[in-house]
């Protein structure tokens, strides 16, 4: 495939992944009303924290009647793991300056995932974007309505949204699998250090500690 | 109600700084061979944990949801079918609503 091809097929990637589970915006905007939320600060929450898995942790402890402080330090921890994926977007995307801040923005899971899954880095760079524009606007419009519809809107579980983002990322990580016994073995190895660990630590860590594996995978 | 407002405030700035602190890495740190190594691989692991726990835990503890089980299930075969990306997600998301309608 061409420069070309390869790009074309990261802006399609970009805008599945970011119109999809930009959907589950639905949910955010409907659980935040919900636990006690206004509208304004689950739009303010999606504009600027951008990153659902932080936001679906404060508005849960709020709805909860959890303590803000704990909540709050919660939500950070789930955001940490952006920090990991930025150390391997900065590589990709060699962004200074001005730039640099914008992009910043937009480094979560999903952006991170659909630029990995470029064959080039050029095309790393379009998947990055086109996934971060179409998902930034699509999240932050369906948080809008579904704050808004929280009545009319039923349960947003009850269309299977929230198994969107599970097998987005599973889609996206296919081709890796499928072409790597290491990284199926490090993907088993971190999914089940997840899962083990989720019963003894709070929200976020489970996952950042499923990096652990990596570090077996290097050492070996 | 304002006190909501400010820990709204601490998580945006929380997490905008978090997202930066690894996008803005010095180059001396990104160029080491081991962190080189470590964030190429990283991002795979992560996602597939993030995988396991959205699918199969639910506040805090283990939970094999029979309705996301399928989504998922679902998935893999049509990953395994070699359906484009959006036929994978709606496979997904289409199964795990019957399930739900099914099981009530």
């Amino acid at each position: 495939m061409d420069q070309t091809t390869h790009r074309s097929a990261a802006v399609r990637d970009g805008l599945g992944v970011g119109l999809a589970v930009g959907l589950s915006g639905l949910a955010f905007g409907a659980a935040a009303v919900t636990a006690g939320l206004t509208v304004p600060q689950a739009c303010v929450l999606s504009l600027l924290a951008f990153t659902g898995a932080s936001q679906f942790a404060l508005t849960g402890a709020v709805g909860a009647g959890g303590d803000l402080v704990a909540a709050s330090l919660g939500a950070l921890l789930l955001g940490g793991r952006n920090t990991l994926y930025g150390l391997r977007l900065a590589d990709l995307l060699r962004v200074r300056g001005p730039r640099r801040l914008l992009a910043a923005q937009g480094v979560i899971d999903e952006t991170t995932a659909v630029a990995l899954a470029q064959p080039t880095p050029e095309a790393a760079r379009t998947g990055f974007v086109t996934t971060f524009a179409s998902l930034y606007v699509t999240w932050n419009l369906t948080t809008l309505a579904g704050a808004f519809g929280t009545s009319s809107l039923g349960d947003p579980g009850m269309l299977g949204l929230d198994v969107v983002g599970p097998a987005a990322f599973l889609a996206i990580l296919w081709p890796r699998l499928t072409g790597s016994a290491e990284l199926r073995k490090l993907a088993a190895a971190a999914a089940v250090i997840a899962l083990c660990a989720t019963p003894f630590f709070p929200p976020g860590v489970p996952v950042l500690l499923s990096a652990v594996a990596v570090l077996v995978v290097m050492v070996r | 109600m304002t006190t909501l407002w400010w820990a709204i405030a601490a998580v945006c700035a929380g997490c905008y700084a978090l997202k930066l602190a690894g996008l803005a890495a010095p180059r001396r740190v990104l160029d080491h061979p081991v962190v080189s190594r470590f964030a190429e691989l990283v991002p795979v692991a992560l996602l597939a944990a993030l995988i396991a726990v959205q699918v199969f835990t639910a506040e805090g503890g283990l939970s094999a949801d029979p309705a996301r089980t399928a989504g998922l299930g679902a998935a893999v075969v049509a990953l395994l079918l070699r359906a484009p990306f959006l036929v994978v997600l709606a496979a997904a998301a289409g199964t795990t609503a019957l399930v739900r309608i099914f099981l009530g």
